[in-house]
C-alpha cells in the first residue's frame, strides 16, 4: 500500500479532510453534517495516513492517546448539559447566545458544545479502533 | 447566510415550568460516573491517583443515589425530560421506588468493587482502563435504573454491553479472549433481539415513553400482535439475564476476567435484565404478562435447578459460582412469574440481596486465591487455618446466598414462598426450598474443601495448623491494598447482615417500588402531568 | 409498500440467522452485521413509509402540513447504526485478536476458557 505516490500524497490529504471535516462539524448547525460525521471524516483521515505512513507517525501527529481524545469529547458533551443547572430546567437544555463579531451575527449554543463533544469522541473511538488493527496488520 | 430569524417560537413543545434542583438528582448518577470516568481515562498513564479518583467518585455517586431514593420515596416519581421538550416526544428520566433502590444498591456494590480494585487492579490493568470502564459500566447501569424511555433502555444497554467488553479482556489472556467472544456475540444477539422487539412496539402503537406505553397498549385492537412482542422481549431479557435455556454464555465468560471484575458483573449485569424485565413485563405489557406466566413459571424452575446442579457439579471455584449466578436469577424470575404485589417485592429483595452476596463471595474467593494460588477444589484448602476472618465472611455469605437467617437471603425467600403459596403455585414454592436446600448442599461443599479441611488433597486429616503455618501457604498480606479489599469484603458482608436483622424498611421500599410497577399512575402522573398531557 | 419490505426484511432475518449459526467466527460477525442491518430496516418500515416529502416545517406554521415522512424512526435507526457499528467494530477487533492468539475461529474449538476434562473433582475429605 505504501507506494511513493500514496505516502507523497497522504499528508496533504489528511489536512485537508480534517479541515473538512470540522467545516462538516459547524455546517451541522443548521444543515446536513454534524459531529458523528466530521468525527468519522477526521478518522478517517488518520486511518488513510496510518495506512501510507505507518502507526507510530500518526500516534506522533496526534499527540496525546485517541482515547483521551474521546475521554475529551465525553467531557465536552456532559458538560454542555450543566448550564441548564443555573437557569432551572431539564439536562441538556440547548442554551444560545447571540453575539455580534465583526459585524456578523453569531448564533452560538451549547449544542455545538455538545456536537464538538460528539466529533471528538467518534474520532478518538474510531481512530483508536482503526490504528488497533492496522499495527496488528503490519506485524 | 448570517443568522437574522432565531426567535422561532418552540414554546409549545417544551416545557415550561422551572425545574426545581432537587429533581437533577436524577440526572447526577449519569453526571457524575461520566465526569468520573472520563477523568481517570485521561490520566491512564497515573496508576496512583485512579483510585482514588475512582473511589471518592462512587462515594459522590452512593451519596447522590441516597439522596435521589429520599426524594422518590418522599415526593413519588421524579421526571426530568432532557432538553425540556414535552413527553412523549423528549426523552425522560424517570425514577420510581424499584429504579431508586438498585440503582443505590447497584452504587453501593460499585464503591466496593472500585475498593477491591486498589488491590487487585496492577498497573496494567489501570493502564487498559479498569477504573474508567468500571465508571462506564456504572454510568450505564444507572442510565438502566433511572430511564423513562424505552429506546433510551436499549442504548444503556448497549453502553453497558460496550464497558463490561472493555472490564472482560483487561489482561488480553486466552481464557479472556475465549470468553469475551462468547459473552460479547450472544449478548449483543441478545440486545438486537431487544431492538427488534422495541421495532415492533412502535410499529405497533408509535410511542417509546415508558409512561405511555401501557396506557396506548390498551386502546390497541385485540388482534394486534403485541404478545409476539411481548415473547420478544421476555427471550431478550432472558437471555440478558441468563434464564435457562439461553444462558450458556454466562458460565463461558464469567470466570475469565479479573475477580474484581467478575464480582462487579457478578453482582450487576444479569440483574440488570431481571430489572428490565420487570419493567416490561409487569408495568409495560401486564395483560401480556400473565399470558406468558406459565412459561415464565417453568423457566424459572429450570434456571434455579440447573443452575445449583450446575454448581455442585463444578470443582472450579469462579465456575461454581458463575452457576450460583444463575440459580438466583431462577428465583428471581420465579417471582415475576406468580407476579403479585408481594411476589414482585421479593423479586425485588432477592435481586438486591443477590447484587450483594454475589458480589461479596466472588471477592472472597479472589482472596482466597490470592492465599492458595488455584482455583481447583481439589487444590485448595486449610484457609480456614490461615485466615479465619476469610472465613468467617464466606460462612456469613453462604449462609445469606442458601437462605438462611440472620441474613438478606433468608428475607427474600420466606417473602417469594409466601407468595407462590398464596398464589396457589406450590411447586413454585417448593422449587425455590429444593434450590435453597441444593444451593446449601453446593456451599457446604465448597466451605469443607476449601476452608475446613487442614490441607489440600492428600494432607493428613486434623494438621490444619500445621499446614497453616508451613510456607507452602503464602502469608496474608496486610498491605494497604489489603486493606480495601478487607474494607469491600466487610461491607458487603456487614450489609447482608443488616438487611437480614432489621429488613422493614427495605421491604417497604420494595413495596413502594412494586405498588407503583403494578399500578403505573403515578409514573404517567409524573410524566405527563395531572392532566394526563393529552394534547 | 409495507408488505414488501417486510418480506425482503425476513429474508435478511434468514440469511442473518443462517449465517449465525456456522461455527466460523467471521460468518458469526457477518451475521450479525446483517441482522441489524435487518433490525434497522424493521424500525423504518415499523414508522410506515412515505416518499419524497421530508418533515420539515414551514416557517409559517407550527405543525407540519399534509403527510410528511416520519422523522423519528430516523432518528432511531442513527442511534442504532452508529451503536452497532462501534460494537461490531469492537467484535471485530476482538475476533482478529483471538483468531492471532488461539490460532482457530472456530467456535468448536475455541476451548481455553472451558477447557475438556479440566479439574478433577475431589475424591474425597
Amino acid at each position: 500500500m505504501n507506494t511513493v505516490i500514496f505516502r507523497t500524497v497522504a499528508p496533504f490529504l489528511t489536512a485537508l479532510m480534517v479541515l473538512f471535516s470540522i467545516f462538516v462539524l459547524l455546517r451541522g448547525h443548521n444543515e446536513p453534517g454534524g459531529g458523528f460525521i466530521g468525527g468519522l471524516i477526521a478518522a478517517s483521515a488518520f486511518a488513510i495516513y496510518g495506512i501510507a505512513c505507518g502507526v507510530q507517525p500518526v500516534r506522533r501527529a496526534l499527540r496525546v492517546h485517541p482515547m483521551s481524545l474521546s475521554a475529551f469529547g465525553l467531557l465536552l458533551a456532559c458538560l454542555s448539559g450543566l448550564p441548564s443547572f443555573f437557569s432551572h430546567v431539564g439536562f441538556l437544555t440547548a442554551h444560545w447566545v447571540y453575539p455580534e463579531v465583526f459585524g456578523v451575527d453569531l448564533a452560538l449554543s451549547t449544542v455545538i458544545v455538545f456536537d464538538t463533544g460528539v466529533y471528538f469522541v467518534v474520532f478518538g473511538s474510531i481512530t483508536s479502533i482503526a490504528l488497533a488493527l492496522e499495527e496488528r496488520e503490519s506485524d | 447566510m448570517a443568522v437574522t430569524d432565531h426567535t422561532v417560537d418552540v414554546s409549545h413543545a417544551m416545557i415550561s415550568t422551572p425545574v426545581p434542583p432537587g429533581d437533577w438528582l436524577v440526572v447526577t448518577p449519569i453526571i457524575i460516573t461520566v465526569l468520573g470516568g472520563v477523568v481517570c481515562l485521561m490520566l491512564r498513564k497515573h496508576t496512583k491517583i485512579q483510585p482514588r479518583i475512582a473511589i471518592a467518585t462512587l462515594a459522590l455517586l452512593m451519596l447522590s443515589n441516597f439522596g435521589l431514593l429520599a426524594r422518590v420515596l418522599d415526593k413519588g416519581v421524579v421526571t426530568m425530560v432532557m432538553g425540556q421538550w414535552l413527553p412523549p416526544y423528549g426523552i425522560a428520566f424517570s425514577v420510581d421506588a424499584t429504579g431508586a433502590i438498585l440503582a443505590l444498591i447497584a452504587s453501593i456494590v460499585a464503591f466496593a468493587t472500585a475498593l477491591y480494585g486498589v488491590g487487585d487492579s496492577d498497573a496494567t490493568a489501570r493502564r487498559y482502563g479498569f477504573y474508567p470502564f468500571l465508571m462506564l459500566l456504572m454510568t450505564s447501569v444507572s442510565g438502566t435504573f433511572l430511564t423513562g424511555d424505552i429506546f433510551n433502555l436499549y442504548v444503556w444497554f448497549e453502553v453497558l454491553l460496550i464497558s463490561s467488553f472493555g472490564l472482560l479482556i483487561l489482561g488480553s489472556d486466552k481464557a479472556q479472549l475465549d470468553g469475551a467472544v462468547k459473552y460479547g456475540i450472544l449478548n449483543l444477539i441478545a440486545t438486537t433481539l431487544f431492538l427488534i422487539a422495541t421495532g415492533y412496539l412502535y410499529g405497533l402503537i408509535g410511542t417509546l415513553n415508558m409512561a405511555d406505553i401501557p396506557r396506548s397498549v390498551l386502546t390497541l385492537p385485540d388482534k394486534a400482535p403485541i404478545t409476539t412482542v411481548a415473547m420478544l422481549y421476555l427471550l431478550a431479557f432472558g437471555m440478558k439475564a441468563a434464564a435457562f435455556p439461553v444462558n450458556f454464555w454466562l458460565p463461558a465468560s464469567y470466570h475469565t476476567p479479573r475477580i474484581a471484575v467478575a464480582g462487579v458483573f457478578a453482582g450487576l449485569l444479569t440483574k440488570v435484565g431481571i430489572y428490565a424485565l420487570m419493567r416490561t413485563m409487569v408495568m409495560l405489557l401486564p395483560v401480556h404478562h400473565a399470558m406468558l406466566s406459565g412459561v415464565l413459571a417453568v423457566v424459572a424452575v429450570a434456571t434455579m435447578i440447573s443452575g445449583v446442579l450446575g454448581a455442585m457439579a463444578q470443582s472450579d471455584l469462579r465456575r461454581a459460582l458463575g452457576y450460583l449466578v444463575i440459580s438466583g436469577i431462577g428465583s428471581m424470575l420465579a417471582g415475576i412469574a406468580v407476579s403479585t404485589t408481594l411476589a414482585l417485592t421479593g423479586t425485588i429483595l432477592y435481586a438486591i440481596h443477590s447484587i450483594i452476596v454475589m458480589t461479596g463471595l466472588y471477592f472472597v474467593t479472589g482472596m482466597a486465591v490470592r492465599i492458595s494460588d488455584t482455583f481447583a477444589l481439589r487444590k485448595l484448602g486449610g484457609l480456614y487455618g490461615k485466615s479465619p476472618l476469610l472465613a468467617l465472611a464466606f460462612f456469613i455469605l453462604a449462609m445469606s446466598l442458601s437462605g438462611l437467617p440472620p441474613t438478606s437471603g433468608f428475607w427474600a425467600k420466606v417473602v417469594l414462598v409466601d407468595a407462590a403459596l398464596k398464589a396457589g403455585s406450590p411447586w413454585l414454592a417448593g422449587s425455590i426450598l429444593v434450590t435453597g436446600f441444593l444451593t446449601t448442599i453446593a456451599l457446604t461443599r465448597i466451605g469443607l474443601y476449601a476452608f475446613w479441611r487442614g490441607g489440600p488433597e492428600g494432607t493428613p486429616d486434623g494438621t490444619a495448623f500445621a499446614y497453616a503455618q508451613s510456607h507452602e501457604v503464602a502469608t496474608p498480606d496486610v498491605s494497604a491494598a489489603y486493606t480495601g479489599m478487607w474494607l469491600a469484603l466487610g461491607l458487603l458482608v456487614g450489609l447482608s447482615l443488616f438487611i437480614g436483622v432489621a429488613p422493614n424498611g427495605l421491604v417497604a421500599i420494595a413495596k413502594t417500588g412494586v405498588a407503583g410497577l403494578i399500578d403505573p399512575s403515578g409514573y404517567i402522573g409524573s410524566v405527563f402531568g395531572s392532566t394526563g398531557g393529552q394534547l | 409498500m409495507e408488505a414488501g419490505f417486510a418480506v425482503l426484511i425476513a429474508f435478511i432475518f434468514a440469511a442473518s440467522i443462517y449465517l449465525m449459526l456456522a461455527r466460523q467466527l467471521i460468518r458469526i460477525l457477518l451475521g450479525i452485521s446483517i441482522l441489524s442491518n435487518a433490525v434497522n430496516l424493521l424500525i423504518f418500515t415499523a414508522g410506515r413509509l412515505e416518499r419524497e416529502v421530508p418533515p420539515v416545517i414551514p416557517n409559517s406554521s407550527l405543525v407540519s402540513v399534509g403527510v410528511t415522512a416520519n422523522p423519528l424512526p430516523q432518528a432511531l435507526i442513527l442511534t442504532a447504526i452508529v451503536i452497532s457499528f462501534s460494537v461490531f467494530a469492537f467484535l471485530l477487533v476482538l475476533a482478529f485478536r483471538t483468531y492471532q492468539d488461539l490460532g482457530t475461529d472456530d467456535a468448536n474449538e475455541m476451548r481455553v476458557a472451558e477447557p475438556k476434562g479440566d479439574f478433577k473433582p475431589p475424591i474425597g475429605y
